[in-house]
């Protein structure tokens, strides 16, 4: 009984078992790589190789077709993990320095007295990103843009650097913490919306997406409804203009409205 | 008796403890995002539930009892000392050892990534090394089912392999074959993402890998319950089994056509081939086969115990039928579920109709009634039948065992019949909450409801079925005599090398793996530009 015996074409089952299977074989792949390809009159192949190459999932160079014109510009950022996620001293000192800019809109502790976003201990890699769109050009605001369009990779970078080292404070409006809204807790399943939290910290974060407890009310209304009318377009993939499209103007009021009311010390850290 | 009681009966008690854990998480997922249940303020949590239910129930539990049902068949089906106890018990250890590893991270929030590991969603690395660690402990009884049949031969060369034995060295190296794409996945892959040495991943080609593993692992859960069919059932109703050699055909089968069709679970991804995708869906209609020559050859086995019984007629015979003992309950639960979810089956299979059912609750409905369903009730009845062998003492409570039996039928029906449904009119899986209060999906409502209350029947099975067990430790002792399986009508004295060994399948099961996924693998891997970042969940 050694596989002798077993591997050769004398013995019935070696051959019927071989031949069997190797023909299921080479009808099916026949069938899938010629047959069924052709089958499909609204797709052209030069030759059979070209069927079979198409079949077998062969990359194929893009065809001629010129992407649509963008009119403007779209974030190109690209963040992962580890942007930004290891700083060195120096650089929170230099962002120091070039901080002192800032400091007359977004505080000179990181909170803002007018109504403009807190920086303080916001993720780094949020800051990072929204100082390149606003510099590209891909978000635009008449006091901001004309701040980012000077600064340097570096120095937005240690600029990011050092807000997200300094500690979360209470804001400086405070009002009595408001219950969660539904659309904060569960978001709005059947419109594709997710809780915020999932993305915004309290949850999880997603790379990118800022925390928001104690940001002002007004600028948070004011982002959602730019996000809603797509008047601001730097979100990748559109993540954050889908679901401000499918909220209710309540909806953007209760959120914005509660986020203001948090203390920002719910908000998970990244490492 | 059997010699290796404590061996297997570790085996057995650390499976269904798990698998009790998980089902108390099944049925609470199922409540919690009913319209019965309140919304959830936290879907991580429920992220986190169905990840320890998923990795329990989809490697821990199946592979926990196809380890102790292998070793108790090696022993008394080769009525040869089992060889090598030491790694026997190594192997259990790490599987011990590799589920705390993996299920710390799970209970802690750091590895919510559901079982299918769903890169680039990338979760804490113990996650994924204790499902390894999952995986080498069974590599080392494949080996050992191996080893141990080797030994057998020697001592007598040319002789039948036991029918028990046959099937279930099969299924060990149908399973070591098609873990094989699983841990290319995590080694080359996963791990070194988690561990932070890379931080982008190629997830289509991880999805290739998985695919690999995810249909041939359905036929390794399948093993025990085919190998109760057609070497426990005959012999515990009094009949015989119809043909030796229509059984060995079948494990054959399985062998060689489960593994080259797992792209049936990427028909909806693109980047595989159409081609591809056509010959794994072809190949995917084969291996109906050896299920299909199960069912007759052991609807016939059964109709021999009929007759033998005085039963006559076309269908007369059927009322001859030993109806109150649980092994024959069992077999019919078993079949009527395994048949709406074969039917089901040919759904998912076929490349257009899939598309309407891709990811919906469809699919968990149809799993759920073949794998929890079908195979799992024939997990209870292994128990059931080896428990006497194992504490040498009696189970006395066959009412229990009976009432425990229907409610998994009849609470498995009640659970997947309306989760189908909601998939068909388009209910995704896989999500936290739904809400029902929208008109678009309030008539799904009463039929998720219903689900959830199938889901506390079958807890209620559960339970019951340990509480057997454990009353079944303290019975009175008895001798419940050797343990001993079906034989043939016409029991095979000389069987033609090709069926008496697996050699030339394993070899054939291997090239097909390569036709069929060699291409899509290599042009994954080679082509590059394909890896994405890694999204780290939970990692704060
Ligand atoms: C009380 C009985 C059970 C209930 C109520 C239940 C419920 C569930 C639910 C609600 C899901 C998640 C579906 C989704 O969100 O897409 C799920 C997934 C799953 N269940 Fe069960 N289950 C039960 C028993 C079982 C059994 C007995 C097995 C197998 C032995 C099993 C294996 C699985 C697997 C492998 C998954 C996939 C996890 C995933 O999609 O990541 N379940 N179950
Ligand atoms: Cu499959």
């Amino acid at each position: 009984m050694s596989t002798r015996d077993l591997f050769t074409f004398r013995n019935s089952h070696f051959r019927i078992g071989v031949g069997i299977t190797a023909a299921i074989l080479i009808v099916t792949a026949i069938t899938g790589f010629i047959v069924l390809p052709f089958a499909q009159p609204w797709v052209q192949f030069a030759n059979v190789w070209d069927a079979i190459c198409s079949a077998a999932g062969v990359p194929q160079r893009a065809a001629n077709v010129t992407a649509p014109e963008q009119t403007k510009r779209l974030s190109e950022v690209v963040l992962t993990s580890y942007t930004l996620s290891r700083p060195s001293q120096e650089a929170i000192g230099r962002g120091a320095t070039l901080a002192q800019r800032c400091a007359i809109c977004h505080g000179p502790t990181g909170i803002s007295r007018a109504d403009s976003p807190n920086l303080a201990g916001q993720y780094a890699a949020v800051i990072y990103k929204e100082l390149h769109d606003f510099r590209s050009g891909a978000r635009t605001n008449a006091v901001m843009s004309p701040f980012a369009v000077n600064l340097t990779d570096q120095e937005i970078a240690d600029l990011s650097n050092y807000y997200a080292y300094l500690p979360r404070l209470p804001a400086y409006h405070p009002t009595p913490q408001l219950p969660k809204p539904n659309i904060v807790i569960y978001g709005a399943p059947i419109r594709g919306i997710a809780p915020c939290g999932a993305c915004h910290g309290s949850l999880d974060n997603k790379t990118g997406s800022p925390w928001l407890e104690g940001q002002s009310e007004a600028y948070m209304k004011a982002q959602l409804q730019a996000f809603a009318s797509g008047e601001r377009r730097n979100d990748i993939s559109q993540q954050m203009r889908n679901i401000a499209r499918a909220m209710t103007p309540q909806e953007i009021e209760q959120a914005a409205a509660y986020y203001a009311s948090q203390p920002p010390d719910v908000v998970k850290a990244v490492d | 008796m059997l010699a290796n009681r404590k061996l297997i009966l570790a085996h057995f008690w650390l499976a269904f403890g798990v698998f009790g854990i998980a089902l108390t998480l099944g049925a609470w997922q199922m409540f919690i995002r009913s319209p019965i249940g309140t919304w959830l303020s936290n879907p991580e949590l429920y992220y986190r539930s169905l990840t320890a239910h998923g990795t329990v129930m989809g490697y821990v539990f199946p592979t926990l009892v196809a380890m102790g049902f292998g070793y108790a068949i090696s022993e008394s089906a080769l009525e040869q000392r089992l060889v090598g106890v030491r790694w026997a018990w190594t192997g259990f250890w790490l599987i011990v050892a590799g589920s705390i590893t993996a299920v710390i991270p799970i209970a802690l929030g750091r590895a919510s990534v559901l079982y299918t590991f769903y890169p680039p969603l990338i979760g804490n690395v113990f996650y994924y090394l204790g499902v390894v660690l999952v995986v080498v402990g069974s590599w080392i009884w494949v080996a050992l089912m191996a080893i141990n049949l080797r030994v057998w031969r020697k001592a007598h060369p040319g002789a039948p392999v036991p029918l028990a034995m046959f099937a279930n060295v099969a299924g060990s190296y149908l399973w070591a074959w098609t873990a094989v794409g699983a841990a290319l996945e995590l080694l080359l892959q996963i791990i070194p993402v988690a561990a932070g040495l890379k931080a982008t991943i190629d997830a289509g080609l991880a999805r290739v890998f998985f695919s690999w593993t995810l249909h041939a692992i359905v036929y390794f859960w399948l093993m025990p319950t085919y190998i109760a069919y057609y070497t426990i059932v005959p012999r515990a109703i009094g009949g015989r089994v119809y043909s030796d050699s229509m059984a060995r055909i079948s494990f054959i089968l399985f062998l060689v056509v489960a593994m080259p069709i797992g792209m049936h679970h990427t028909f909806a991804d693109p980047m595989v081939g159409a081609g591809f995708k056509f010959i794994h869906s072809a190949f995917t209609a084969l291996v109906a086969l050896p299920t299909l020559l199960t069912v007759f050859t052991i609807c016939a086995s059964v109709e021999i115990a009929a007759r033998l019984r005085g039963g006559r007629g076309m269908f007369g015979w059927m009322k001859a039928l030993p109806w109150d003992n649980p092994m024959m309950l069992a077999l019919a639960f078993s079949f009527v579920m395994l048949g709406f979810g074969g039917a089901g089956g040919l759904i998912n299979m076929s490349y257009q109709l899939d598309a309407s059912i891709h990811n919906t609750q469809w699919i968990t409905g149809h799993f759920h009634l073949i794998f929890g369903g079908a195979i799992v009730i024939m997990y209870f009845a292994i128990a059931y039948d080896l428990w006497p062998h194992l504490t040498g003492r009696e189970l006395i409570d066959i009412r229990l065992i009976r009432t425990q039996l229907w409610l998994w039928f009849i609470g498995m029906i009640i659970t997947t019949f309306p989760w189908h449904w909601v998939g068909i009119l388009g209910m995704p899986r896989r999500m936290a909450y739904f809400d029902f209060g929208d008109p678009a999906i309030a008539p799904q409502a009463l039929s998720v409801a219903f689900s959830a209350i199938g889901g506390f029947i079958l807890l209620a099975s559960g339970i019951m079925f340990i509480v057997v067990l454990a009353r079944g430790m303290r019975a009175p002792q008895t001798d419940a005599g050797p343990y001993r399986f079906a034989v043939a009508v016409h029991q095979a004295t000389t069987v033609p090398v090709a069926l008496n060994t697996h050699a030339l399948w394993v070899a054939l099961m291997i090239a097909l793996t390569l036709t069929n996924y060699g291409y899509p693998i290599l042009n994954l891997a080679l082509g590059g530009g394909t890896s994405v970042p890694a999204v780290y969940v939970g990692a704060q």
